[in-house]
C-alpha cells in the first residue's frame, strides 16, 4: 500500500513543491508586469510608467530603498565576520550565541516597535539619562525615529539581521574546518580576527552567499519595518507601493505595479551590484593575504564585533521589555524611568480582538506551516530513496525569498482580483506558504540528511517497509528536528504583514497587520499589547519544540540531544 | 529443501571500473568470512545482499535464498538478518519495543508476543530488561538485543558487518560465541565480513579475500 502511494508520488511532490514556492511567485510577477503596461485599463500603453515617472517622491523613495538596503545588509555582514573572527569557538561566544538565536524568531514587527520604545526622544535611554545628564524634563523635539536618511530604519534591520546571517553562518561553518585553519594561522603568528579573515572567511563567505543575497532583497523592499521605522515623506519605495495598493482610487493600482517593477529592477541592480563589489573585495583580499601583514588592530576588532553584536542582542531584548512595561503602564510620565501606576486597562482593552487575531494568525500559521513539513518531508525522502545528492536546483528554494515581496504581492493581488477570485482566508495561507515552505526545507534538511541512514537498513531487514521505516524509525527519531522546523515555519508565518495585507484584501487581521497598522496612531500601551501578543505567538511554537520532546523522550536518554 | 545462502557470478561495478567479483555457495549453519583492506567493498557487498545498494552501482549476478532468486526483492522482504558494528537499537523505543519490532506479526495475542520476548531477553541473560532505554546498556547488553532482535524477525540468513569491532576484548569472545551459536542452532547461513583475522579463525568457517578471488 505505500509502495503504490509512493510510485506515484516521487516524481509529482518535487515538482509540487516548485509549483506551490514558485507558482504564485511566478503569476504574481506577471499580474504585476500586465497593469504596468496598461493591459488592464486602456490597453497597450505608457500611460501608467509616465504617470509613476511624475510622481515627485520617485527618486528619493527608490534611493531610500537601495541605501537602506546596503547599508543595513553591509554593517550586519561586518558584525557577523567580525564577531565570527574573534570569538567562535570560545565560551563567551556560546553564550552570544544562545541569546541571539531565540531573537531570530521575533517577528520584525515587534523588533522594530521595540527598538522605536528604546530610541525614542521619549524612550527608555532618553528617560534614563533626564534630567541628569541631559537636562531634559520633557521630551526633546528630534527627529529620532522615522528619520529623513532612514538611520533608525538601518539599525532596526541591522538588529534583526545579525542573528540571522549569525546562525546562516555557524550552519556553514563546520565545512570549513575552521579549528584546523585556526592552528595553521597562529603557528604562522597571525592573530585571531586576521587569521580568520584570511584563511575560514573566503570559504565561509561561499557558503552564505545566498542567504546574504536574501537579507539584502528582504532590506531593500521591506514595508513593516519600514513603516514603524522609516521616513515618511517620502517613505521606501515599498512602503510607498503598499500605500498605493490601498489608496480606494483604482487607478493607482496601476502606479503601484510601474513601482514594483522599479523595485524589481532595483534588487537585481543591487545584487548584480553586490556581486561585482564581491569580486572587487576578493581582489583587495587576496592582496592582503600576500602581503603577509599579521593585522595590527586585533584586540579592537575582536572588543568591536562583540559589543556590536551584544548590542544588536540586547536592543532587542530591551526593547521586549519595553513593550511588556508599555502594556501595563497607567500614568508614564517624562523622565520617570518606570510607569507612576501599573494596570491591567490596556490588556482588558485590547486583549479580547488580540486574542481574536492570534487565533486567526496560529491558524494560518498551523496550516501553512503542516502543507510545508508535508511536502519538505516528501521532498526529502524522495530524494533518499532514489539516491540522488542534493541537487543544485537548491537555489530554486532561495528564489521566493530573493525576489522582492513588493514586486510580486501587488500582482497576486491584482490577479486574484481579475480572476473573479475573491482575496480572504485561502490566499493568505497560500501566500504565506511561499515563505514558510523554504525555511521549513532549510531547517529539516540538515538533520534529515545527517540522518544514520543504518538505521533505515536494520529497519528494512527486520522486515519493515519503507513506509514503516518512515513513520517507526525515522521520523520519531526525527521529532525534535521536525518540531523545530514547524517552530521556523510559524515564526516566519506569524512574521508575515505583507503577504497577508494583499493576499487578504485588508481583511484578514492577524497579530501582525493589526499591530502594524498601529504604528501611525501612537498609543504606545495598545501597541505594546499587540507587539507582545505577536511575540508571544512567534515564541509560543518554540517552547513547545524544545519542552515536547523533552516530555515525549524522558525516559530515552539516547533522544536527550538528537 | 535446500536452505542456503548462493551468490551466484556477482560482479559489482562502479563507474565502470570492477569493484569486486563473487561466486560462492553458504550452507546452513556454515560461516563465511569475507576480508579485505578497507574500500575494498566489503559492505558494498553486503548492500547488494540485503538489497540497500545505491543506485549509482551497476551489478550482474543473482543472490538465491533457499533456492529462490531474491536479487529483485525490496530489502524488507528478503528474509535476511544483518548485523553492524554498533548495536543501532532505536532510540526511541524501550528494549522490550526494540523486540516487537523485529518480531514478525502473528496471529498470536499480546501476551503472546510479550511472553516471547521475554523468553527471548532470558535467552540471553536479560530477563526484566523490556522497560529499559537502551541507552542505559553496556555495550555487550546492546550487541545482545540487537542479536535477539533479529533472530525475532526469523531471517532465513545472516549478515555481520565487522560485528565485533565495537567491543572491548572480553566482550568479543563471548558475543561472538554467542552469534554463532545462535546462527548453527538455527540453521543459517552466515555472511560475514571482517577485517579482524581473530573474527575470521573463530567462525571456523571459509575464509574469502576479495579481490579477484572466489572462493571454492
Amino acid at each position: 500500500m505505500h509502495r503504490s502511494v509512493w510510485g506515484i508520488l516521487p516524481g509529482a511532490l518535487p515538482l509540487l513543491t516548485l509549483m506551490v514556492m514558485l507558482g504564485p511567485v511566478l503569476l504574481g510577477l506577471w499580474w504585476t508586469l500586465a497593469p504596468a503596461l496598461g493591459l488592464l485599463s486602456e490597453g497597450l500603453s505608457l500611460g501608467p510608467l509616465r504617470a509613476a515617472l511624475a510622481w515627485p517622491g520617485l527618486r528619493e523613495a527608490s534611493l531610500l530603498s537601495v541605501t537602506t538596503g546596503i547599508g543595513s545588509t553591509v554593517i550586519a555582514l561586518a558584525i557577523t565576520a567580525l564577531i565570527l573572527a574573534g570569538w567562535s569557538g570560545t565560551r563567551a561566544f556560546a553564550v552570544l550565541q544562545r541569546l541571539l538565536s531565540p531573537l531570530l524568531a521575533l517577528p520584525h514587527a515587534a523588533a522594530a516597535f521595540g527598538l522605536a520604545f528604546l530610541i525614542a526622544p521619549s524612550g527608555w535611554i532618553a528617560r534614563s539619562l533626564s534630567p541628569g545628564v541631559t537636562g531634559w524634563d520633557r521630551p526633546p523635539d528630534l527627529l529620532i525615529l522615522q528619520d529623513p536618511w532612514g538611520l533608525t530604519l538601518i539599525a532596526g534591520l541591522v538588529t534583526k539581521e545579525v542573528p540571522f546571517l549569525l546562525l546562516m553562518a555557524l550552519a556553514a561553518l563546520p565545512q570549513t574546518a575552521p579549528g584546523r585553519s585556526r592552528n595553521v594561522a597562529t603557528a604562522l603568528g597571525y592573530g585571531r580576527v586576521t587569521g580568520f579573515l584570511k584563511t575560514v572567511f573566503p570559504r565561509l563567505y561561499v557558503q552564505i552567499r545566498l542567504p546574504v543575497y536574501v537579507t539584502l532583497a528582504y532590506a531593500m523592499s521591506t514595508v513593516d519595518v519600514a513603516i514603524i521605522l522609516g521616513p515618511n515623506t517620502p517613505p521606501t519605495l515599498s512602503v510607498q507601493i503598499v500605500r498605493w495598493m490601498s489608496d480606494p482610487d483604482i487607478g493607482t493600482r496601476d502606479l503601484a505595479a510601474v513601482a514594483a517593477l522599479l523595485q524589481l529592477a532595483l534588487v537585481i541592480a543591487a545584487i548584480l551590484a553586490w556581486r561585482l563589489a564581491e569580486r572587487g573585495v576578493a581582489f583587495l583580499g587576496r592582496r592582503w593575504i600576500e602581503s603577509g601583514r599579521r593585522g595590527s588592530a586585533e584586540g579592537a576588532g575582536r572588543v568591536a564585533g562583540y559589543a556590536l553584536g551584544a548590542l544588536s542582542a540586547l536592543a532587542l531584548v530591551a526593547g521586549i521589555a519595553g513593550l511588556a512595561v508599555w502594556s501595563v503602564a497607567g500614568l508614564w510620565s517624562f523622565p520617570s524611568a518606570l510607569p507612576d501606576g501599573l494596570t491591567w486597562r490596556s490588556w482588558q482593552r485590547h486583549g479580547p480582538p488580540g486574542l481574536e487575531a492570534m487565533g486567526t494568525t496560529l491558524a494560518i500559521a498551523a496550516i501553512a506551516t503542516a502543507v510545508a513539513l508535508v511536502l519538505a518531508i516528501g521532498c526529502l525522502e524522495t530524494e533518499e530513496r532514489r539516491g540522488v545528492r542534493p541537487s543544485r536546483a537548491m537555489w530554486l528554494l532561495y528564489l521566493p525569498l530573493l525576489v522582492p515581496q513588493t514586486a510580486f504581492l501587488p500582482g497576486v493581488q491584482i490577479g486574484l482580483l481579475s480572476a473573479g477570485l475573491d482575496t480572504g482566508f485561502g490566499p493568505v495561507v497560500v501566500a504565506h506558504l511561499v515563505f514558510v515552505l523554504p525555511y521549513v526545507f532549510l531547517s529539516l534538511a540538515g538533520p534529515y540528511r545527517a540522518w544514520d541512514a543504518r538505521y533505515s537498513t536494520v529497519a528494512a531487514t527486520l522486515g519493515a517497509a519503507s513506509g514503516r521505516v518512515l513513520w517507526r524509525v525515522r521520523l520519531p527519531m526525527l521529532t525534535r528536528a521536525c518540531l523545530t522546523a514547524v517552530a521556523v515555519g510559524m515564526a516566519v508565518s506569524v512574521g508575515q504583514y505583507l503577504p497577508t495585507l494583499l493576499a487578504g484584501g485588508g481583511r484578514v487581521a492577524t497579530l501582525t497587520t493589526e499591530a502594524v497598522a498601529l504604528a501611525s496612531g501612537g498609543d504606545r500601551r495598545a501597541i505594546g499589547v499587540w507587539a507582545i501578543l505577536q511575540t508571544g505567538a512567534a515564541f509560543l511554537p518554540f517552547a513547545l519544540a524544545l519542552g515536547l520532546p523533552a516530555l515525549l523522550f524522558r525516559n530515552r536518554r539516547g533522544m536527550q540531544d538528537g | 529443501m535446500d536452505r542456503s545462502l548462493n551468490l551466484i557470478a556477482v560482479t559489482i561495478r562502479r563507474a565502470g571500473a570492477t569493484l569486486l567479483s563473487v561466486d560462492c555457495e553458504i550452507a546452513p549453519g556454515e560461516v563465511l568470512s569475507v576480508m579485505g583492506p578497507s574500500g575494498s567493498g566489503k559492505s558494498t557487498l553486503l548492500s547488494f545482499v540485503t538489497g540497500t545498494l545505491a543506485p549509482a552501482f551497476d551489478v550482474d549476478g543473482s543472490v538465491l535464498l533457499h533456492g529462490e532468486d531474491i536479487t529483485r526483492l525490496p530489502a524488507h522482504c528478503r528474509r535476511i538478518g544483518l548485523l553492524f558494528q554498533d548495536a543501532l537499537l532505536f532510540p526511541h523505543m524501550s528494549v522490550g519495543q526494540n523486540l516487537a519490532f523485529g518480531l514478525a506479526p502473528g496471529p498470536e495475542r499480546r501476551r503472546d508476543r510479550r511472553a516471547r520476548i521475554e523468553a527471548a531477553l532470558a535467552e540471553v541473560g536479560l530477563e526484566g530488561f523490556a522497560e529499559r532505554d537502551p541507552a542505559t546498556l553496556s555495550g555487550g547488553q546492546r550487541a545482545r538485543v540487537a542479536l535477539m532482535r533479529m533472530l525475532l524477525s526469523e531471517p532465513c540468513a545472516l549478515l555481520l558487518d565487522e560485528p565485533f569491532s565495537g567491543l572491548d576484548a572480553e566482550r568479543r569472545n563471548q558475543i561472538r560465541r554467542l552469534v554463532f551459536d545462535r546462527a548453527r542452532a538455527r540453521s543459517l547461513p552466515v555472511l560475514m565480513v571482517t577485517h579482524d583475522a581473530e573474527d575470521a579463525a573463530a567462525a571456523g568457517g571459509r575464509v574469502l579475500r576479495i579481490g579477484g578471488e572466489d572462493c571454492g
